[in-house]
C-alpha cells in the first residue's frame, strides 16, 4: 500500500506515506488514552494464565503485535516444554 | 475579560518558545496588555528571545513560593510598554512548581492584563501540565513532520481531559499553529500538506508560519520577529494569527518571501 501511494505521486513524494503511517497509529492511541497498554496487559494475562500450570521460561515467551487500518493481530508464542502434559495429567490425578 | 493562552506541542523544537514571544509581541503591537510566562523551569529561554536575558532578577518560582511578590518578578518589555515576561527560574527543582501557586499567579494576572500567554516546556511532565491547567485557550505549535504531529494529537488529548476547563466540563479552544512549513516541498509531496495535518489533528487552523531565515536572526537578536522584521514573512503570518486569534477573518494564505529584482537576479547567478 505505502509502495502504491508512492508510485501514485511520484518518486519523491514520501508525505502520502506519513499520512498513512499516521493516520493507523493515532487511530490506535487515542483508543488507548487513558487505558493502560493493551499489548502489555494481555501479555501479562496471558502469562499468568499459562504460568498456572507450566513453569514458562520468560526467554521462551515472545509477544508480537502488528497494527493494521482495520484490524490488529496479536502474536503470542511460548515455547512449552516436552512431558509437561504428562505432569499435568500426574499431579490431576 | 482576560483570555488566558497556552503555547503547546509536547515535541521539543517546534518553536514553541518563538511562537509565545511572536504571538505576545503581535498582540501587543495590536494594544492589547499582554503578559508572557516561562514554564520551562531550569531550561528557560523566553527571556534570551525576548532579549531581556539581563534583565531577569526574580523569577515565577520565586513568585510562588512567596521570595519576590508578582510585581517584582515580571519584566517590561523594552520597546512595547503593554508587554510584560515572567521569567522560569533557571537553577530550581521544577518541583517547586505547584498547581496552587500556578493558580493564584493566573488569577492575580487576570485582574491585570488583556492576554496571559503560557509557554509550555516539552514533553508531559508537570511543567507542560501546569503550563495548560488554567488555559481558555490553546494553540499547538505543529511542524509538518510526523514526530510532532503525533505529539501534537497526545498533546490536544490532554487538553480536553487534563484542563481545568475540561474537568469542569467545559472546553478549552484549540487551535494549530503550523511552523516551519516550505510550500514548494509540501506541493512536492515531500511534506505533510497543510490539508493532511488538519485532517489528522481534526482541530482548526490558527495559522501558517513558513520556515524562514528572519526567525533566527530575530532570535539572535533577541526580538520577536513581528517586531524585529515587521514586513517579513513569518512576521506577516504571526500577525495574521493574532488576529484571528482576536476574532477577526483573514484569509488563510502562506505568506511568501518578499525578494527584491535585485536579490532574485543575484539568486539566479548564484544557482
Amino acid at each position: 500500500m505505502m509502495n502504491l501511494l508512492r508510485l501514485m505521486s511520484g518518486r519523491n513524494a514520501t508525505a502520502p506515506v506519513a499520512r498513512e503511517r499516521l493516520q493507523i497509529l493515532l487511530a490506535h492511541e487515542r483508543g488507548l488514552r487513558g487505558q493502560p497498554e493493551l499489548l502489555g496487559l494481555l501479555r501479562a494475562e496471558i502469562l499468568a494464565v499459562v504460568s498456572r500450570h507450566v513453569v514458562l521460561d520468560p526467554e521462551k515467551v515472545v509477544v508480537r503485535m502488528e497494527r493494521g487500518k482495520h484490524v490488529s493481530t496479536l502474536e503470542v508464542d511460548i515455547e512449552v516444554p516436552n512431558g509437561v502434559e504428562k505432569s499435568i495429567a500426574v499431579a490431576a490425578r | 475579560m482576560a483570555k488566558v493562552l497556552v503555547v503547546t506541542s509536547g515535541k521539543g523544537g517546534v518553536g514553541k518558545t518563538t511562537s509565545t514571544a511572536a504571538l505576545g509581541a503581535a498582540l501587543a503591537q495590536m494594544g492589547e496588555k499582554v503578559v508572557v510566562i516561562d514554564f520551562d523551569v531550569g531550561l528557560r529561554n523566553l527571556d534570551l528571545v525576548m532579549g531581556a536575558e539581563r534583565r531577569v532578577v526574580f523569577d515565577l518560582i520565586n513568585v510562588v513560593q512567596g521570595v519576590a511578590k508578582l510585581s517584582q518578578a515580571l519584566i517590561r518589555d523594552k520597546r512595547l510598554e503593554n508587554l510584560w515576561l515572567l521569567p522560569a527560574s533557571q537553577t530550581r527543582d521544577k518541583d517547586a512548581l505547584t498547581d496552587e501557586g500556578v493558580g493564584k499567579i493566573i488569577a492575580d494576572l487576570r485582574n491585570n492584563f488583556d492576554w496571559i500567554l503560557c509557554d509550555s516546556p516539552a514533553g508531559i511532565e508537570r511543567g507542560a501540565t501546569l503550563a495548560m491547567r488554567y488555559a481558555d485557550e490553546a494553540v499547538i505549535v505543529t511542524n509538518p513532520e510526523v514526530s510532532s504531529v503525533r505529539d501534537s494529537d497526545r498533546i490536544i488529548g490532554m487538553l480536553d481531559s487534563k484542563t481545568v476547563k475540561a474537568e469542569r466540563g467545559e472546553r478549552v479552544e484549540k487551535h494549530v499553529l503550523i511552523t516551519r512549513y516550505d510550500a514548494a516541498r509540501a506541493a512536492r509531496g515531500e511534506m505533510l500538506s497543510i490539508e493532511d495535518i488538519l485532517e489528522i489533528l481534526a482541530t482548526p487552523l490558527l495559522g501558517i508560519i513558513p520556515e524562514s531565515q528572519d526567525v533566527l536572526k530575530a532570535s539572535n537578536v533577541g526580538s520577536p520577529v513581528t517586531l524585529n522584521n515587521a514586513a517579513s514573512a513569518p512576521a506577516r503570518a504571526y500577525m495574521d494569527a493574532v488576529r484571528r486569534l482576536m476574532g477577526e477573518t483573514v484569509n488563510m494564505v502562506v505568506p511568501a518571501e518578499r525578494k527584491g529584482l535585485m536579490n532574485r537576479l543575484l539568486r539566479r547567478r548564484a544557482a
